[in-house]
């Protein structure tokens, strides 16, 4: 599937979630990244060294009980793989940040269509954090809520 | 005549980390590049690398290009010379360019030939209309010049250059109708092909374009579905509207200078093509020159760049600079280039080099 439509299954994604113990703990980094490339930048840029790789060609592996959340490696890694899930909301939302590089930005508070996969519009999704800093040298780093049986599908949005 | 202990030819990023490793070393360099300013195909390339963090990996191609300007423009050793375009290598080692429309010689000790590669052409009918164009044009056009080639593309070829482009072409806020690919997979990294599913672009494998229409340019595209052997099959056919079509079927290293320079060249199709025989230190057949990055094997930025040092400094060494320090350090690039290439992306890379 993902090698032909470069659409990653429910079960690839599932099986990159930390325990269940963990999900309710806070937010943690998933890292879609399923394929096995000459790349590195998600471990060396981990201040908390969550992320770890035998060689360079290795997938990187997270160990959840360090990651921190921090959404560090979510603008740095070239792949636009790494995102923030939060699920201690409440109220049936989660929190997924994802890296953003179009244009125009979303402003907090905007509400904007949520994407899906393939780009289709799989709901509503509210922003609550723009973070498009000079460090982040132009990848925004954008919180939004969502639904939580959303929590496989949400990977981008659309600001119209 | 006008002398430099090392010429480089090709200022991309196998050119510049040549001139900066070699210049670490002592030597004097000369490097020339046609373009007006040094950087090769990474002036522009807007997206953040992959690759490996020492290689600036996780930077853009635009900023990495500043880094290794500044740095060169810092080193009294390194002489720089943009619109020249290098003519000819005799196996005197006289090397003859062009320089601001004024036919110039030089001669050099050694000589570091980073020439990289060009696009490659697909045959269809009537894909001589305007409209069609390479990837590195539709690159250079948006990113350089700011100009977007049209308003609705069909991306042909889902590598990692087919796929980057669609991605800046979004960015630019230019409509991709799809992505059409012969092969059955996607050839280029998931991550990316991810990307630009998640904008709404669809990639089409097993898919080809037959015909390009339209009268004086494109107004659109016949598609049609391939087979095994990558025959069109017939009443597969439909059409698509787009008034650009991009394509991005492979990159040629750009060898001329090298078999000018009577190094011995081979047809090795996993490495792109005609690729000079060379050794682990990058020295051609032709003894005193080197070669490094696309020119050498098509590959990506990171092994261009340590490529290029290992050039660098093998040439350095060979000019008599060869300080133990300066062996350990091209050894560990040898190691780290190894390395690299040892993951499953780099399997056909490794087949090539078997085979040269
Ligand atoms: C769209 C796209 C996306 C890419 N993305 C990535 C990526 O994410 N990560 C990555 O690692 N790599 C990436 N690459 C690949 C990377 O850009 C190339 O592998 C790399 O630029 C090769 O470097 P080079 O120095 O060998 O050649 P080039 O960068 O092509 O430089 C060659 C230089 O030689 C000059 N030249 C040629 N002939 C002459 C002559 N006769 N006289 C004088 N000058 C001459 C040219 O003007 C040019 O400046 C991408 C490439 C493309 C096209
Ligand atoms: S979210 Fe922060 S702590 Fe977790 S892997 Fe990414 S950079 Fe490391
Ligand atoms: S930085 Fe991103 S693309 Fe590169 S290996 Fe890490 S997760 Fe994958």
């Amino acid at each position: 599937m993902l090698e032909k439509t470069g659409i990653a299954t429910k079960e690839m994604f599932e099986k990159m979630l930390p325990s269940a113990e963990r999900r309710k703990r806070g937010p943690y980094v998933v890292i879609e990244c399923y394929e096995q490339i000459p790349c590195n930048p998600c471990v060396t840029s981990c201040a908390a060294h969550a992320v770890t790789m035998k060689d360079i060609n290795d997938l990187p592996k997270c160990n959840h009980d360090v990651c921190t959340g921090c959404t560090l490696c979510v603008s740095i890694c070239p792949g636009l793989a790494c995102f923030v899930i939060d699920e201690t909301v409440g109220n049936g939302k989660i929190k997924i940040t994802l890296p953003y590089e179009m244009s125009p930005l979303p402003e907090k508070g905007n509400v904007v269509d949520a994407l899906g996969r393939d780009g289709s519009v799989v709901g509503k999704a509210e922003v609550v954090r723009v973070n498009s800093g000079k460090k982040l040298d132009r990848t925004s780093v954008i919180t939004v809520l969502v639904d939580d049986d959303l929590i496989y599908d949400v990977r981008s949005i659309a600001v119209r | 005549m006008k002398f430099s202990d090392i010429l480089i030819v090709g200022g991309g990023p196998a050119g510049m980390s040549a001139a900066l490793a070699a210049a670490d070393e002592g030597v004097r360099i000369t490097i020339m590049d046609r373009w007006d300013e040094l950087g090769g195909q990474l002036i522009k390339q807007t997206h953040r690398f992959f690759g490996s963090e020492k290689e600036h990996a996780g930077t853009r191609g635009i900023e990495i290009v500043k880094i290794l300007r500044e740095d060169i423009a810092k080193n009294p050793l390194i002489e720089v010379k943009c619109n020249t375009d290098v003519l000819g290598i005799y196996s005197d080692r006289v090397i003859a360019y062009e320089e601001d429309r004024l036919y110039h010689r030089m001669t050099a000790d050694k000589i570091i030939i980073c020439t990289g590669a060009a696009e490659k052409m697909l045959q269809f009918e009537n894909n001589d209309l305007p409209g069609v164009y390479g990837a590195g044009a539709v690159q250079t056009l948006m990113n350089v010049y700011g100009i977007q080639p049209g308003q609705k593309v069909l991306m042909i070829g889902a590598g990692n250059i087919g796929l980057i482009v669609t991605y800046q072409l979004l960015q630019a806020g230019v409509d991709v109708a799809a992505i059409v690919e012969a092969a059955p997979v996607i050839g280029g990294y998931k991550v990316h092909a991810s990307k630009v599913r998640r904008l709404g672009v669809p990639i089409y494998t097993k898919t080809t374009v037959k015909t390009a229409l339209g009268d004086k340019y494109v107004t659109g595209a016949v598609l049609a579905d391939v087979d095994d052997k990558f025959e069109i099959i017939p009443g597969t056919e439909r059409e698509i509207e787009v008034d650009t079509i991009c394509l991005s079927v492979g990159l040629a290293p750009l060898g001329e200078l090298i078999s000018q320079a009577g190094a011995e060249i081979r047809y090795i199709p996993q490495l792109g093509g005609f690729i000079p025989k060379r050794s682990e230190s990058m020295e051609t057949s032709a003894p005193g020159i080197y070669v490094a990055g696309d020119v050498s094997c098509i590959e990506e930025a990171t092994a261009a760049m340590i490529e290029g040092s290992i050039a660098g400094l093998s040439a350095a060494i060979a000019t008599g600079m060869n300080r133990p320090e300066a062996i350990e350090k091209r050894d560990e690039y040898i190691e780290e280039l190894r390395v690299l290439r040892s993951g499953n992306t780099g399997k056909k890379i490794r087949d090539g080099l078997a085979m040269l």
